[in-house]
């Protein structure tokens, strides 16, 4: 009889019940926030969704009339089921931006009715066996205590520690753990019929989530590769960032924290691009300094030149710089370049580095990632540039690659006036890189850059041989911008007003 | 679901704590909430407990007399007491207006008194005073001493001071930890309703009008050094009621800008919003505004705080500096200039030296106890009240996990009795891997059951403890990142703008010099900043010169 079952077992249930539901209710909030930016909004919206679905599931249960432990335990399964896999579920539909919304609110709103349903089922449940004051009572102390509990562990414990995906699992499975143990817990209740198929179902599910607990790790790369499009060859959580390759008939690409670094489909244009201009205008390439450009090819372009004594490239990961040099494919793609044996690779943040030193060079080619963060932002600032300048011979050239000036013209011509400020004589170029589109670059000296006599872009030193993209007429035609790239005002970055990153996030954050 | 309103950790409590209560108070957290870090279980990590070398200054207060001193004393023009910013910008001044023949008697091992900074495993990172509002134009003498310093790099077309980049605080500069997330900046905007925004516009404005008024003769209300500002009966009225009770009046009751004007006070003065003189409150917004302006003066700050101005000063006087000398007698013998008597605590003897002029550049409350004429100089100190503090360095040998924020140079806590910490290696630029977050705790305790004697007498255990409780409500996995915690205890670390203190009258009178000592140190401008250290130590200065008595 279920009056035996001590009091305390059923009120563990309904703090079980109440816990998961807030999680999951968290979990959406979080995850709408992680992905869709704007947590104010987010977390409002889905806790809007989420009470409103409650009342709808309690009304709706003055439509079950019988069976009401049977439809509680199904619901209890489907719930473990649905709320179980919602963060994982998110996190895929979250490649396909217009239906994000659609199911996370979707998923919201029927993880809700559910839970509504529970409390009053149970409560049904219960009501024959207790006296009526005591069970709203304890029914709902162990519902807010629930809630309580939820919300301390939720941050403190179980995002650190489990991170979301296997949060939402494991909850999932208590959610299920509920349900099974209802069938035993209210056996008297339930008639014989379709029990054992009842209890099958709760146990496939538990089984269910165990395994995607433990895949868990695959399972990200999985979401990954639905929002890289392309199947994941490699992937690596360094002590710095996330790197990324994937591949896709023959091509491959390199993703930083989820950002397209290059695809070896086109990347040749892009470097090409980057380094020659550089290489061409400077009076002397002996030392070459390479800052970022973890992946190599950079440094293979600047190889190309027999009269390159030296390159020292500074990348912040070595985990990157590793990659590029073990690594098949990136290694072939690169020709080895990091293996050459005028090459020094240094893992060091390149703002450090250039402190602290005193070797000089003739040329520089920066190949930062954007600066969508502050710590990349530094890169980009008027003291960096300074300090960049003491590391330069009198006569040196620098190259800059500085983000899409079609979709960031201002994040672009900020860091054209930053490095004006620092006192360089600066030429804004572009070329079409079809994995980004148009992308810009800045070509800079230490001394004012020399001009062929009708004001063009003058090539004083031959282009090397093996060029796919660059001939000496298109070096030239990059240097004269359309009129949609025409220089627009902005402030100078500056470490402690760091305004690069603010417009970076604007302009790509509406694109 | 959603939680309510925020609310500081109360302050009240009736019954007398255990050691453990006591620490979970300290750490803010229930007392489940010290489990686990109690034992460190895991996470083995060391480290020390410093104190600032007080132990003679201690027992001189005791009524503790040295021995004589066997040799003859040292003749020079200007004896200054205290190696502290104020003692040390009394030896800038007078070197720059040609008295080289001076000497600074330090205390302590090494200059900087509560300015102090530290260096270990290739960390430079402060142990009290890290940051320093760059000043405006009118406060010439510290604008030429950065300019030394290399930090002011030029003039812009205003005529105010161009600072140097890399002194300036770095972006991302501050954020707080606030419903379970960071949040840039550090009022918590998230979840602040349209009064609560209002609020805040409402009170810059009131702090735009402070900061932008001048009074009869023409002084601005509230600048920096306060003795430049105004003393008219405006300001002076202020500090006849509290900032909790001049919030009130202003109808400031927007629990969001009540915690952040309450965070802002026990961040420089280590009182709470009640225990704050409102002339100090006020001060704190309005003196760092430009008139007129809305922006308060970017913060400078280095690795070490603001041990590299140290550094600097020290550098200037050289040999001049007699550390671990404990000054226990100072005695003006008329024509025979007045004899400073002081423990080498090296050597445990007693040194003298005879000064034309001397400069007290130490904490007013041991004044009574050193200076021979004091008793009958009809002063009186019992308004001057100092509060404690803790500060810990802890050694990280990674960043803890961040999702959506980076480190900021200062990283608040809401909830906590701590102000959080600041970053020692983000002036460096390092962003990635191994740094040391210092971390501050005022004392804001008026309850004598929070002893100061208690809180010396927790171990290095206990307050790692602390420490680390608190800093794990933002950082969950910092617990295992931790390779070292230092902890340094200020027993009188800072004078207190309590109600009543700035102008009533006891403060004014200690500035006055006695005879051919004169007196410097921040304590005499009522609150504790750089700023005012440095004005009156470099006024003290002007005094030995005769005239020039401001
Ligand atoms: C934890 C903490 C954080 C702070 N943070 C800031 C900040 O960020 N920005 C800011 O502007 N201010 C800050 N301050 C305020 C700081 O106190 C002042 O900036 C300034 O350093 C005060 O200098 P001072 O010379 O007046 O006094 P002190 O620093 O107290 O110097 C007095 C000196 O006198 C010495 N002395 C004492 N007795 C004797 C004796 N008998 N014989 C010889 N020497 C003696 C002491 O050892 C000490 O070196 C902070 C203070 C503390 C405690």
């Amino acid at each position: 009889m279920i009056q035996r079952a001590p009091n305390y077992l059923l009120y563990l249930n309904v703090l079980v019940i109440a816990t998961c539901g807030l999680i999951y209710e968290l979990l959406a909030g979080t995850l709408a926030s992680y992905l869709l930016g704007d947590s104010v909004t987010q977390f409002s919206l889905v806790i809007g969704v989420y009470l409103s679905a409650l009342g709808v599931g309690s009304w709706l249960s003055r439509y079950v009339e019988q069976r009401v432990a049977r439809t509680f335990i199904e619901i209890e399964i489907a719930l473990a089921l649905l709320g179980g896999l919602s963060a994982p579920l998110l996190f895929v539909a979250f490649a396909q931006i217009t239906w994000f919304r659609i199911a996370l609110f979707g998923s919201v709103f029927a993880i809700g009715t559910l839970v509504g349903l529970e409390l009053p089922l149970l409560m049904r449940i219960l009501r024959e066996h207790l006296d009526f004051r005591e069970l709203v009572a304890r029914v709902l102390t162990f519902d807010y205590i629930g809630a309580l509990l939820a919300s301390v562990l939720f941050p403190v414990l179980l995002v650190p520690s489990l991170g979301l995906v296997r949060t939402s699992l494991l909850f999932g499975m208590l959610n299920a753990a509920v349900g099974v143990w209802g069938t035993y817990l209210l056996r008297p209740l339930l008639s014989t019929r379709g029990l054992g198929a009842l209890r099958g179902r709760g146990f496939l599910v538990i089984g269910l989530l165990v395994v995607a607990f433990i895949k868990a790790d695959t399972l990200t790369d999985w979401t990954e590769e639905v929002i890289l499009e392309n199947p994941i060859v490699y992937s690596k959580q360094s002590e710095f960032q996330r790197i990324v390759v994937t591949q896709r008939q023959g091509d491959f690409q390199l993703h930083l924290n989820g950002h397209l670094q290059f695809n070896s489909k086109d990347e040749y244009r892009y470097h090409e691009s980057l380094v020659h201009p550089a290489m061409t205008m400077a009076d002397t390439a002996e030392r070459v300094l390479v800052l970022g450009g973890g992946d190599g090819l950079a440094v293979r372009e600047i190889l190309r030149y027999p009269g390159v004594e030296s390159v020292t490239l500074v990348d912040l990961d070595p985990a990157m710089t590793q990659l590029a040099s073990e690594f098949p494919p990136l290694a072939t793609l690169n020709e080895h370049a990091l293996s050459d044996p005028r090459v020094t690779v240094m893992n060091r943040d390149a703002f450090v580095w250039a402190g602290e030193g005193e070797s000089q060079f003739d040329v520089a080619v920066i190949d930062f990632p954007d600066p969508g963060s502050y710590s990349v932002g530094k890169l980009y600032t008027t003291r960096f540039f300074q300090l960049l300048r003491r590391r330069l011979t009198s006569s040196a050239v620098v190259s800059v690659q500085c983000t899409s000036p079609l979709v960031a013209p201002k994040s672009y011509w900020c860091i054209i006036h930053t490095m004006q400020q620092a006192g360089f004589d600066v030429r804004p170029y572009q070329a079409a890189v079809p994995s980004f589109g148009v992308w810009g670059f800045a070509l800079a000296g230490m001394q004012p850059l020399e001009s062929d006599r009708d004001g063009s872009f003058l090539i004083r030193n031959p282009l090397p041989e093996g060029l796919h993209f660059l001939d000496a007429k298109t070096t030239v035609a990059m240097f004269d911008l359309p009129a949609d790239l025409a220089r627009v005002e902005t402030n100078v970055n500056r470490l402690n007003d760091q305004v690069l990153v603010r417009y970076y996030e604007q302009e790509w954050g509406a694109w | 679901m959603v939680s309510g309103e925020p609310d500081r950790p109360s302050t009240q409590r009736t019954t007398r704590m255990t050691r453990r209560e006591l620490l979970a108070y300290l750490a803010g957290v229930p007392l489940s909430g010290l489990v686990g870090c109690g034992s460190h279980a895991g996470s083995s990590f060391d480290g020390e407990l410093l104190n600032p070398a007080f132990s003679i200054p201690h027992r001189l207060r005791d009524g503790w007399r040295p021995p004589p001193s066997k040799l003859p004393p040292q003749k020079h023009r200007v004896v200054i007491i205290g190696g502290g910013i104020a003692g040390l910008s009394a030896a800038w001044q007078l070197q720059r207006r040609g008295i080289e023949d001076y000497v600074v008697l330090e205390l302590g091992d090494q200059p900087g008194g509560t300015s102090l900074s530290g260096e270990r495993s290739g960390f430079r990172f402060p142990w009290g005073a890290h940051y320093v509002p760059a000043p405006m134009k009118e406060n010439e003498p510290l604008v030429q001493l950065f300019q030394e310093m290399g930090v002011v790099v030029g003039q812009r077309d205003d005529g105010e001071p161009e600072f140097a980049e890399q002194a300036l605080c770095r972006e991302p500069e501050e954020r707080v930890f606030f419903r379970g997330r960071w949040i840039e900046g550090l009022y918590p905007h998230v979840g602040a309703n349209e009064d609560d925004l209002r609020q805040l516009e409402r009170f810059r404005e009131v702090m735009r009008d402070w900061a932008t008024r001048r009074d009869e003769t023409g002084r601005r209300m509230f600048a920096i050094p306060m003795s430049s500002a105004s003393d008219g009966d405006a300001v002076r009225k202020l500090d006849t009621i509290s900032m909790d009770a001049w919030m009130n009046s202003q109808g400031f009751d927007s629990p969001r800008l009540r915690w952040l004007v309450d965070y802002a006070c026990r961040d420089d003065y280590g009182l709470t919003l009640d225990q704050t003189s409102a002339w100090a409150g006020v001060f704190y917004f309005a003196s760092r505004l430009q008139p007129g302006s809305d922006h308060s003066q970017p913060v400078m700050t280095w690795p070490e705080g603001n041990g590299r101005i140290v550094r600097h000063l020290a550098e200037r006087c050289g040999q001049r500096i007699h550390c671990r000398h404990a000054v226990t007698e100072v005695r003006d013998r008329g024509g025979a200039g007045v004899l400073v008597r002081a423990v080498d605590a090296g050597s445990s003897t007693t040194v003298e030296f005879v000064g034309d002029e001397v400069i007290f550049a130490a904490p007013q409350f041991l004044a009574p106890h050193v200076i021979d004429d004091w008793q009958t100089s009809g002063r009186r100190l019992t308004s001057f009240r100092y509060g404690g503090w803790v500060v810990a360095n802890v050694f990280l040998k990674a960043r803890p996990q961040e999702s959506g924020s980076e480190m900021c140079w200062d990283n608040v806590i809401f909830d906590s009795r701590s102000l959080g910490y600041v970053t020692a290696t983000h002036q460096t630029g390092r962003d990635h891997g191994a740094t040391v977050l210092t971390w501050y705790q005022p004392m804001t305790d008026d309850d004598p059951r929070v002893s100061r004697a208690e809180l010396m007498r927790l171990s290095w255990r206990d307050w790692a403890d602390v420490v680390v409780a608190d800093l794990s409500k933002a950082h969950g996995d910092i617990g295992g990142l931790i390779e070292r915690i230092d902890v340094m205890r200020w027993g009188h670390a800072m004078i207190q703008p309590r109600v009543g203190f700035v102008w009533g009258g006891q403060r004014e009178a200690a500035s006055e010099s006695l005879g051919r000592i004169h007196f410097a140190a921040t304590d005499l401008s009522g609150v504790a900043l750089m700023e005012e250290a440095f004005d009156r130590g470099v006024r003290a200065a002007d005094r030995c010169f005769g005239g020039a008595v401001g």
